[in-house]
């Protein structure tokens, strides 16, 4: 009897309620927790819905795509985005009333959104340098690739050389030249954000140096100019650059107008990089700067060697992040009639009479806001992800 | 001895010609000097091409063009800008529309950030994740772009003005703009806002008391709703006792266009829309990290404490998560406010599109016009800084 007491008796063991676990678990805890939340859960569906449904219906089921033989058809045919685009000339059909996007005059104008008005038979040149940019951006940035050193002086020292030389022409091989003038689209703004980040860096660091100087007349000099730069919008600056700059110069120096542009640019860029560059600098830990000068290292030294190189690896997510920012703002280069993406789309979607539609330059807004929201959505994921990576180091 | 040798020495050396540049005070001062003659050299040479390109041209240089009469029309004036204005009024007006833009802008981005932020922490998965898609999108598209899908696209596909979309309370919304109902007071209204004034008054009063009593008891008098009820039932009863001193003038069609009511011009709607949803977006992410960071141990306390969640989130978290929110709010509202000079580019006729615009071209004062712009938006900067740099002082930790 006693033994009986003590045998244990197994029992079937009970799972958690059906009602929390699984899907209907998860939807109870995260959508309908408590009666507010529910609201705001039909709420939010309702929102979702339409947006979506919104979108769906803009940009697929009433909207115009290339048809066979140079006509539009309308309904999901996202395939033939790109059959024959040269058989349709106007936007005429998009003006039929309750017509979504009119995909026909994307594929249109599709090269000049990415080359301007660069000419037709040397746009291989674009497209090569275009080529070797993703190659030595993709042999940079992916981490388990080798070398980082050795891409990055191709990337910011030969890169530059060979893609002045291959987009303006002339010099050896006697490429044809192409003035600024004619460059367009996506080209110029890949130019001046590249440019504009390059040429900044330089300034930026100088600036910060300045601006943490013992020396009064350089720190003063540089907060003046940072503080400066940092307290007006791009759009004086360049104002200033493309307006201002060519008084300033002797008569008879002429500054191209894109130059000029990426002058101030750089100005603007280069005074933000410098206190991101500054927050890093002042991240170093002081002793390292005491060692340096214990050992007898001369400022050049000290700081190239000892300093910037653990003030850099800091601030490389700032700067990544900063970048973000900078190509958002070569958009604002078509205020001085230089014609970016953005430019060329507008361009294109107001002033053109054969494609003028209700829903033309929608159309394009929403190709130019999707190129751009790849690129920065994909700079700041990587920024994330490189900044994880670089402080795996501090993390316990 | 020994040590005053070596001082001796030292003092030598520092005085023969050929070493002083080892010392770092004459080193430095050598630097400097090159610096000024640097910049001074640059400067000079700016001014002698500038001065000879400025004579080539036949531009004489000065402010005198600010005395002289502008004959350009602009398209919102919130002040007096009589046909016979001169340039300087021209750009007082352009002040003007920046400053509005830029305040309703910062107004209505705050609370619409405020309101993405804290959906973005929701425990709803939903709205969460709505907010996050909002956040994304907002900061990933240039705010140019924005202002030309609000301006060019949204606003422009409005229906023409007899057909306007009508709001409620007596609003309409057409391809001409946005027509709201215009506040009319009359005389009695002084009444109300009296009101008004002795409501708050006797809050903050009150509110006084409460902390004292709270101090000494230990017991919280409801000062919330006691605050409701002075400054919300005092000037609605002072408004009924006055005989409804208030009318609205509601816009009405007529032939083509609405009378009567407020008049809010497409660009004007545009560059609000524009700049409320592209800066909402970076507020609603300053928020959300400034309320995550506060420390978890932080809510733990206060819930063994036994609060409630609201009186939680007042006392303990919002408190803690304003310090961490308030100095990058303020760049964002300095960056509003510059960003609001992209009016040019839909033709809001705000300080950029008239001094950088209009009056640079009727003048041909490109220095002159350039300085002015961004003289002002420095000040304007500087000021705005030194604003929120004073409310963080206050709201800051208070340390012993």
């Amino acid at each position: 009897m006693a033994g009986a007491m003590t045998t244990p008796v197994a029992r079937p063991e009970i799972g958690p309620p059906r009602s929390s676990v699984g899907v209907i678990g998860w939807a109870r805890a995260n959508l309908f927790s408590s009666v507010t939340n529910t609201v705001l859960t039909f709420l939010g569906l309702w929102l979702t819905f339409k947006i979506l449904w919104g979108v769906i219906d803009w940009a697929f089921v009433t909207a115009m795509w290339n048809g066979p033989d140079g006509r539009y058809i309308s309904g999901f045919h996202i395939w033939q985005l790109f059959t024959e685009p040269w058989a349709i000339r106007s936007g005429a059909p998009c003006r039929a009333e309750g017509t979504g996007a009119c995909w026909p005059f994307i594929a249109n104008k599709f090269p000049q959104f990415i080359y301007g008005r660069y000419p037709v038979d040397q746009r291989w040149r674009v497209d090569v340098a275009l080529v070797l940019l993703v190659v030595g951006l993709v042999v940079l940035m992916v981490p388990r690739i080798p070398g980082k050193v050795w891409s990055a002086a191709f990337l910011f020292l030969v890169f530059p050389v060979i893609a002045f030389w291959l987009l303006s022409g002339g010099g050896l091989l006697g490429l044809p030249v192409v003035k600024t003038e004619v460059w367009g689209g996506l080209l110029v703004t890949l130019v001046v954000a590249l440019v504009g980040l390059t040429g900044a860096f330089p300034v930026g660091v100088l600036l910060a140096l300045g601006r943490r100087s013992k020396m009064p007349l350089f720190r003063w000099a540089s907060v003046g100019f940072i503080e400066l730069v940092r307290g007006v919008p791009l759009i004086t600056i360049l104002f200033m650059s493309s307006v201002m700059l060519p008084l300033f110069l002797p008569s008879g120096v002429t500054l191209d107008k894109l130059l000029r542009a990426l002058i101030g640019v750089m100005m603007f860029q280069g005074a933000y990089m410098a206190e991101t560059i500054r927050g890093g600098l002042q991240a170093v830990p002081r002793g390292q700067s005491e060692a340096a000068d214990a050992l007898g290292l001369s400022y050049p030294q000290k700081i190239g060697l000892i300093v910037l190189p653990q003030a850099l690896k800091l601030v490389i997510p700032g700067i990544v992040n900063s970048f973000v920012g900078l190509f958002k703002d070569t958009s604002l280069v078509l205020i001085i009639s230089l014609f970016d993406l953005l430019g060329i789309v507008q361009l294109n979607a107001n002033a053109d009479p054969a494609w003028s539609s209700p829903t033309t330059n929608m159309t394009g807004y929403v190709f130019a806001a999707s190129v751009f929201w790849i690129c920065c959505y994909g700079i700041s994921r990587y920024s994330q992800m490189i900044e994880r990576r670089l402080a795996a180091g501090e993390t316990r | 001895m020994r040590l005053s040798s070596t001082r001796e020495q030292h003092g030598s050396l520092a005085a023969a010609a050929p070493n002083a540049f080892y010392r770092p005070e004459v080193r430095q001062a050598l630097y400097q000097v090159v610096l000024v003659i640097c910049l001074g050299w640059l400067f000079w040479s700016i001014y002698r091409n500038a001065s000879t390109n400025l004579a080539s041209q036949n531009v004489s240089a000065g402010f005198a063009f600010l005395g002289r009469t502008a004959g350009f029309d602009i398209s919102q004036t919130l002040i007096a800008y009589p046909a016979s204005a001169t340039f300087g009024d021209a750009i007082l007006v352009g002040l003007v529309n920046t400053l509005v833009v830029s305040l309703i802008g910062i107004v209505l981005a705050t609370l619409f950030g405020f309101l993405m932020g804290i959906a973005r922490l929701s425990s709803n998965w939903l709205v969460a994740k709505i907010a996050a898609v909002y956040v994304e999108i907002s900061r990933n598209v240039p705010l140019l772009l924005q202002l030309f899908v609000w301006y060019f696209a949204v606003l422009a596909s409005l229906p023409a003005a007899r057909n306007a979309v009508a709001l409620p309370g007596n609003g309409y919304l057409s391809i001409r703009g946005l027509y709201l109902p215009k506040p009319v007071f009359e005389s009695d209204f002084g009444f109300v806002l009296a009101a008004l004034a002795t409501g708050i008054a006797g809050t903050v009063a009150f509110a006084r008391y409460a902390n004292m009593r709270q101090l000494q008891t230990g017991h919280r008098l409801p000062v919330l709703w006691v605050g409701l009820g002075l400054i919300g039932v005092l000037p609605a009863l002072a408004f009924l006792i006055a005989g409804r001193p208030m009318t609205f003038d509601d816009p009405k069609l007529q032939g083509f266009n609405f009378a009567g009511g407020m008049a809010l011009q497409p660009e004007m709607v545009a560059m609000v829309l524009g700049l409320v949803f592209y800066t909402g977006g970076y507020i609603a992410e300053i928020v959300r990290a400034g309320i995550a960071g506060v420390g978890r141990g932080q809510k733990e306390a206060a819930r063994a404490l036994g609060l409630p969640t609201g009186t939680m989130m007042r006392l303990v978290v919002i408190p803690q998560a304003m310090r961490i929110i308030i100095p990058p709010l303020t760049s964002q509202f300095l960056n509003l406010t510059k960003n609001s000079s992209l009016g040019i580019a839909i033709a809001y006729p705000d300080l950029t599109h008239v001094l950088a615009n209009t009056t640079l071209n009727q003048t041909n004062q490109p220095l002159e016009a350039i300085a002015i712009l961004m003289g002002i938006y420095l000040t304007l900067s500087l000021a705005t800084s030194l604003f929120m740099n004073w409310f963080n002082t206050r709201m800051a930790l208070v340390e012993r």
